[in-house]
């Protein structure tokens, strides 16, 4: 055991709050404990921190403050996004745009919206995970009501062309919803010039807190409310405000946005070294996904012969927090539908791993990386008997 | 020196629950378990069960980790499960044979693919709450299989495949303690879990129901035929073989005037032969896919106390090796539905000395 030291690798997965995130939320749980909708001081004081964070998310993301509406997550503001414009324009049409690799939140919201009558093209992507903008345009139909395709890969990182895709969909007047969850704080981002419709995120990805996101939604799109009840919201996300949330996301985007191409080059630094050294020092590997246009944090490698769970347990064991595949509910593995997209076989699609850095992230985390993982991977090969094949062969 | 490393297979209910927490007591790093086995759901279960996998278990087995102090994961055996057992399962019944699922699990799940897993990980012993004693003769120098010192509970009968590589690296703690000593224990150690009943039902198979099962998860057509006597009259007609299994009186769904009892499946003619109760009996069987623990290889004749099914009393035979991997078992009485398909297990006393595939 590595003296119980974790070397946390998941950023993907979730970040830790930013102290100073931290700092701007904790009045909201005690001195300032109004409810938003009050008309008296503390009431008025928890409104104004909504409109103020309102305000920052809207400026890191190119949008006007009342274009922007809080959720309790980003898979809420997916749901709402695709559900709310099938719903609101199906007397247009019923046919929905997206993408094999999606999310399960924009994937599962998809198949439900399929199970009620609507048809959804789920677009395949090349060996890196790229969609192209021709295979959009080839796919729209005189009845299709909404383009969903997310800004970056949560699995392999790749980053999609956006901003063609937005000019297309403008040009035929559908709307065109954005899962960026994964992209804000790592990819600056402005939703007029790429042309987005709609747009999610989620402040734990990006050092804020869990339980909250956002949905951007331009002015003028018809879309239904997501939930009924008071005014929050401009009525369309009735909820009493999770005010500590809503103030911590607003502080996280700003930072993260503020220090965005300072973080991205240490990033980089950490992810190309990974990459290389992964690359040199195991054979049989094969990196995942797009090897530049792809998140500045994110690695994902795939191990020929094992198995990704094997790997991520051993590493567990060494006090190195990664990932693999997407997890079912009960917390076991199942092979990726993303590596399955990109044409992995099902076996090596079982034998992946993600790793991604976060601004804690030093050098020596990489070492400490390098010194397990290849005896790790050797190990699990030794008891493979196709490895074994293969190096009799060789 | 460190502490040797076991994983336990943790199902969330009494026995493996407690087999960790003795493991922990007698000094050992413990790391839990499930296997995730179960194949995805369809949305009418999610509607209202609420999710994929046995969520139940899962839920139950993480909060006896977590109340122990130990690392838990799920792991996924989904694939090799389907293989080695779902689709075993449903082939034997097919052929007309009736097998034992738990033995199967048993062999490629449990002591294959975990202990291997488990091994690859640089763990050193898996660990199960099976009502069984694993010891090492230092005169015979073999791993022994005995049975739990509670006869009534014992669970030797679906272990007999262990190999003396697997014995080596496989822990069952539970076996030396009786099935009370085990509720007391979990009751002291507050697992809530101490009150739950047991598990007997074949756990892939809802309501028991395995002839549905089979028919809505196999693509070919289950044909109705004819039940026949012994002598080939036709008596009525039968839903398809796989309904049936030999020894079987209730469920035929035919009045004959007299207790009639499923003989024989004969794929070949599609019939079912049914007789009356003196003609399911039997003095001999042949078995095959032999292994044996309390010896190397049968070589000569040898007598054992063997047990035809998971339910069956031990009975007295002589065990006639004639030819590879072939056995002739020999009762001194004769057995009642002796099944194809089944494993017989010989005996002993209290030592396993193997087992094999009824044919």
């Amino acid at each position: 055991m590595n003296d119980n030291k974790i070397i946390y690798l998941d950023h993907a997965a979730t970040t830790p709050v930013n102290p100073q995130v931290l700092e701007a939320m904790l009045p909201y749980f005690s001195d300032k404990f109004g409810n938003a909708s009050s008309i008296y001081s503390i009431g008025r004081e928890s409104k104004k921190a909504i409109e103020e964070s309102r305000e920052k998310v809207a400026k890191a993301i190119g949008a006007l403050p009342r274009e922007v509406f809080f959720t309790g997550s980003g898979t809420e503001a997916d749901n709402w996004a695709i559900k709310g414009v099938a719903y609101a324009n199906r007397d247009k049409g019923r046919h929905i745009i997206t993408t094999a690799i999606e999310h399960h939140a924009v994937l599962h919201a998809c198949q439900y919206l399929e199970s009620d009558g609507f048809e959804v093209t789920y677009l395949p992507v090349d060996e890196n995970g790229l969609v192209s903008p021709q295979q959009v345009q080839d796919a729209i139909r005189p009845d299709t009501i909404l383009i969903t395709i997310m800004f970056a890969n949560n699995e392999i990182g790749t980053i999609q062309p956006i901003g063609e895709i937005g000019k297309i969909a403008r040009e035929k007047g559908i709307i065109f919803h954005t899962d960026a969850v994964q992209a804000v704080g790592n990819i600056p981002i402005n939703v007029v010039d790429l042309n987005v419709d709609l747009l999610s995120l989620s402040g734990h990805k990006f050092y804020g807190p869990k339980g909250v996101g956002a949905l951007y939604i331009r002015k003028g799109v018809k879309i239904t409310s997501f939930m009924h009840g008071g005014a929050q919201e401009r009525g369309r996300r009735a909820s009493t405000e999770n005010i500590a949330g809503i103030v911590g996301v607003g502080k996280a985007i700003e930072l993260a946005t503020q220090n965005i191409e300072e973080n991205n080059k240490k990033l980089l630094e950490l992810r190309d070294r990974t990459i290389e050294e992964i690359s040199k020092k195991i054979p049989f590997v094969k990196l995942n996904g797009d090897r530049y246009k792809r998140l500045p944090g994110n690695v994902n490698f795939s191990f020929e012969f094992i198995e990704g769970e094997s790997l991520l347990l051993m590493l567990d064991m060494k006090g190195i927090a990664a990932s693999s595949g997407s997890a079912c509910t009960s917390g076991s593995l199942d092979p990726s539908h993303v590596l399955l997209a990109i044409g992995l076989p099902h076996e090596i699609a079982h034998g992946s791993l993600r790793i991604t850095f976060g601004t804690e992230n030093t050098h020596e985390d990489i070492d400490y990386l390098m010194d397990v993982l290849p005896m790790i991977v050797d190990r699990l090969r030794e008891m493979s008997p196709l490895y074994e094949k293969v190096k009799r062969g060789n | 020196m460190s502490k040797k490393k076991v994983m336990v297979g943790m199902s969330g209910g009494v026995d493996s629950s407690v087999a960790a927490a003795i493991l922990l007591e007698q000094g050992y790093e413990v790391i839990g378990a499930t296997m995730q086995i179960w194949p995805d759901m369809n949305e009418d279960v999610k509607l209202t069960e609420g999710g994929c996998c046995s969520l139940s278990a899962v839920d139950d087995a993480r909060s006896v980790a977590n109340m122990l102090g130990i690392p838990y994961y799920v792991l996924n055996f989904k694939d090799i499960f389907e293989k080695s057992v779902i689709d075993y399962f449903k082939d034997e019944y097919l052929k007309g044979r009736t097998p034992n699922p738990c033995i199967a699990c048993n062999r490629y799940v449990k002591f294959e693919s975990m202990l291997n897993k488990a091994l690859s990980m640089g763990i050193d012993y898996i660990a199960t709450g099976h009502y069984a004693i694993i010891t090492y003769d230092e005169d015979r120098k073999r791993h022994l299989l005995k049975k739990s010192v509670t006869q009534q509970k014992d669970q030797t009968y679906a272990l007999y495949n262990v190999t003396q590589e697997q014995l080596s690296h496989i822990l069952m703690p539970i076996g030396e303690f009786s099935k009370d000593d085990v509720r007391a224990k979990a009751k002291e150690l507050g697992l809530y879990v101490a009150s739950k009943p047991d598990s007997q039902e074949i756990c892939f198979v809802s309501d028991n129901d395995y002839g549905k099962f089979i028919e809505e998860n196999t693509d070919k057509k289950i044909v109705p035929g004819y039940f026949v006597d012994t002598k080939g009259n036709i008596l009525g007609k039968h839903k398809g073989i796989i309904h049936y299994t030999v020894g079987q009186r209730k469920g035929l769904g035919i009045a004959l005037g007299k207790p009639m009892y499923v003989v024989r499946l004969d794929m070949e003619n599609n019939n079912v032969v049914l007789g009356e109760e003196d003609e399911v009996f039997s003095k001999e069987l042949t078995a095959h896919d032999l292994n044996f623990i309390s010896i190397d290889t049968l070589d000569q004749p040898i007598r054992v106390k063997a047990k035809i099914r998971y339910s069956a009393k031990e009975a007295d035979a002589v065990v006639y090796p004639i030819e590879d991997d072939k056995v002739k078992v020999v009762f001194d009485a004769p057995q009642r539905a002796i099944t194809p398909g089944q494993s017989v297990v010989f005996y002993d006393g209290d030592i396993v000395v193997g087992g094999g595939t009824i044919l």
